[in-house]
């Protein structure tokens, strides 16, 4: 079974974040990356249904040179072999899935898994296109039933489960006030919520090992991927700062200004 | 800014974000209660040793992953940001002082019996050089070991033993020539459990709560033979060997825990206001966090500088005093200032300030006190 899987590089959300003045984007000074938590947890949950049923998990990064370093990353988590597509500038969520489309086409996995969205645009599109354009089944915000601090985690016990037949998949995914129980067939596209698994941490032998795995080379152009952005962002801007709260002097005064105020029922 | 260009390598950094993950995972959720129960689980050495960090510069062949110093480095950097000295100081002691000396100068058969289950967790070591009336005089140690037939009788106290309480076994300085001065000092292991040893005291401490440290008293405590480190009367420069790496093991903790200490120190003053904007903003403030990250920086290289020659086998001893004298001043100025920019917080428990204030000032007396760093850059200059 060879499956696909996403490290996008993002903005690691415990170095500070600030817009620029002019709103064209955020300032570079003083950040930090990593790889895209969600992408994490695809990564590890490729790693453990490989595991379980041998095959290769590939990795792939769109991006500078930069997104070496989430590649190795995940090559030291134990996937088999990293793509890497360079591009430098801005893309848009449909020339990624594009892109990805194409490397899966190259690749031929049976089964992509991504992260449901990335934690920089916040978007939750490309596993929905990607799906869309390889005509593949989907299956989005996969989750998982037991606590993540649960024995059958610690034993960990595979979040997305192959049929008994090995060809279509079962996935548990996380909607609103509860969880429904998908089976799809394979090729599929699925796409991880935070609560699928705990990422492993990155071992010194796999570190070590990360070092001579192949990274692939590949760009737009060699991949026949017209990456001009239908969609530019126009503006950041930051969240309003919040106002100071007030203090009331009883229940009752609590009750006025819920009530006319913010208006609360 | 790249300050580790030229020492580490992307493997090095990938480590280091394993380590950084391990130490906010499994270690600062839980530092303030440990500090406060003045011990973490024992259960951490085991964790630690299935994660491959208590023998990293340690051979295969004992169960060690040997990918050197500079792996350890970065592991020594990350661990004193868990915010606990102690922790820090209790694990490390574990890599370091407590199984430096058993793979430097020890047998084959000394190495299984200490060093792998060392290695494993499975053995908590530690080492025993300071006594009541002798410290920086390392000569002047008066624990005596007179030989009788195939056993040492020991008799003696040691103090200050980080992990006393709790070891399996410590590394031993006693005199095997009381009459040969610093000629006459040998290195023994002595077992938990050996008649005559005991523990005398868990002793309280300004800072490092977490960490055991402990009295220990001998009397006539028969040591088998086979337990002499290396060459009997030989233990001084075994002793002043073993030193280089705990210098600089301290010195990295100091530049890590500093690291920290700035990074909160910049936060704080962000969201703090006062006179109607942030802290940071006042032109005294920014200047004063500019300085501290220069004073860093400063420590930062001159270790760098000591771990590169240490790393490449080079017997750094001026470079490793002075960093490690430069690296834990600048960490307890740092603390010392932070706290100051915290204000009333800075002196609060609930900030982890004040720890970091009380657990570095021990950066400049453990390990051998920054006078007797003064004394060894003395000597090397020639005076
Ligand atoms: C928390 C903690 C953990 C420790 N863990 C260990 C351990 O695991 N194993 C171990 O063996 N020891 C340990 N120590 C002991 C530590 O190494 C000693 O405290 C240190 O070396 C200083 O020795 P001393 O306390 O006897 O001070 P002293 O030697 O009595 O020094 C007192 C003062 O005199 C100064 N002084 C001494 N000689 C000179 C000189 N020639 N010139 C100028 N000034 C001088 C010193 O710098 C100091 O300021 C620990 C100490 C602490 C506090």
């Amino acid at each position: 079974m060879k499956i696909l899987v996403t490290a996008k590089r993002v903005e690691d959300p415990e170095s500070k974040i600030k817009v620029k003045p002019d709103g064209s984007g955020i300032v570079p000074e003083g950040l930090k990356y990593k790889i895209n938590p969600f992408d994490e947890i695809a990564v590890e949950e490729a790693l453990r249904l490989s595991a379980a049923h041998t095959g290769d998990v590939v990795v792939v990064s769109i991006g500078t040179k930069d997104v070496h370093e989430q590649l190795r990353h995940a090559l030291a988590m134990g996937a088999t072999k990293a793509v890497w597509v360079n591009h430098t500038g801005a893309l848009d969520q449909l020339a990624i899935a594009r892109l990805l489309q194409k490397v899966v086409e190259k690749e031929k996995p049976d089964l992509v898994i991504l992260g449901k969205q990335s934690i920089d645009d916040d978007q939750n599109q490309v596993g929905q296109y990607l799906a869309e354009f390889l005509g593949w089944s989907q299956a989005t915000f996969a989750s998982k039933v037991e606590a993540l601090d649960s024995d059958a985690e610690k034993n960990k016990q595979p979040g997305l489960k192959l049929t008994a037949d090995k060809k279509g998949l079962t996935v548990v995914r996380e909607v609103d006030g509860g969880l429904s129980t998908l089976e799809c067939s394979l090729p599929a596209v699925v796409t991880t919520d935070l609560r699928l698994n705990q990422p492993r941490y990155a071992s010194l032998p796999g570190i070590m090992k990360a070092k001579s795995k192949p990274i692939e080379e590949l760009t737009p152009a060699a991949l026949a991927v017209d990456v001009a952005p239908k969609l530019t962002v126009t503006k950041l801007s930051s969240p309003p700062a919040r106002k100071a709260g007030i203090k009331v002097a009883d229940v009752p005064a609590l009750v006025e200004k819920l009530k006319n105020e913010a208006k609360a029922f | 800014m790249n300050s580790g260009f030229g020492v580490f390598q992307e493997e090095h950094e990938a480590f280091r974000r394993t380590v950084k993950q391990v130490v906010d995972r499994e270690l600062k959720p839980f530092v303030r209660a440990w500090e406060e129960a003045e011990e973490f689980p024992l259960a951490l050495y085991r964790r630690f040793a299935e994660l491959g960090f208590l023998g990293l510069k340690y051979p295969e062949a004992y169960g060690g992953t040997d990918a050197g110093y500079l792996y350890e480095a970065v592991l020594h950097e990350e661990l004193a940001k868990c915010g606990s000295g102690g922790v820090a100081a209790g694990l490390a002691a574990q890599f370091t002082i407590g199984t430096g000396p058993i793979h430097l100068f020890g047998t084959d058969a000394q190495k299984r019996a200490f060093l792998a289950p060392a290695i494993a967790g499975q053995k908590i070591g530690a080492f025993g050089v300071t006594e009541p009336d002798a410290g920086s005089d390392v000569a002047g140690l008066r624990t005596t070991a007179r030989r009788e037939g195939d056993y040492y009788v020991v008799n003696g106290a040691k103090t200050y033993i980080t992990n006393g309480v709790r070891c399996d076994y410590v590394i031993l300085a006693v005199k095997t020539a009381p009459e040969k001065g610093h000629k006459g000092v040998s290195l023994l292991i002595v077992e938990k459990g050996t008649q005559g040893f005991t523990v005398a005291k868990k002793l309280k401490k300004l800072g490092w709560r977490a960490s055991d440290t402990a009295e220990l008293h001998f009397e006539d405590c028969r040591v088998p033979v086979t337990n002499l480190l290396g060459d009997e009367n030989n233990g001084f420069f075994q002793i002043m060997g073993n030193f280089a790496w705990e210098r600089l093991s301290l010195a990295l903790g100091a530049v890590g825990a500093a690291e920290d200490i700035l990074e909160q120190a910049m936060r704080f003053t962000r969201e703090r206001q006062a006179f109607g904007q942030a802290v940071a903003k006042f032109q005294v403030v920014r200047h004063r966090l500019a300085e501290m990250a220069t004073d860093l920086e400063c420590a930062r290289q001159l270790t760098y500088h000591a771990l590169k020659l240490h790393a490449a086998g080079e017997y750094a001893l001026a470079q490793t005093a002075m960093a490690k004298k430069v690296a834990t001043e600048m960490c307890c100025r740092l603390a010392d200032q932070a706290l100051q920019l915290h204000g009333g917080a800075g002196y609060m428990q609930e900030f982890d300030i004040e720890r970091h204030w009380r657990d570095a000032r021990l950066g400049p007396i453990g390990g051998g006190t920054s006078e007797i760093m003064n004394e060894i850059i003395a000597k090397q200059l020639g005076l």
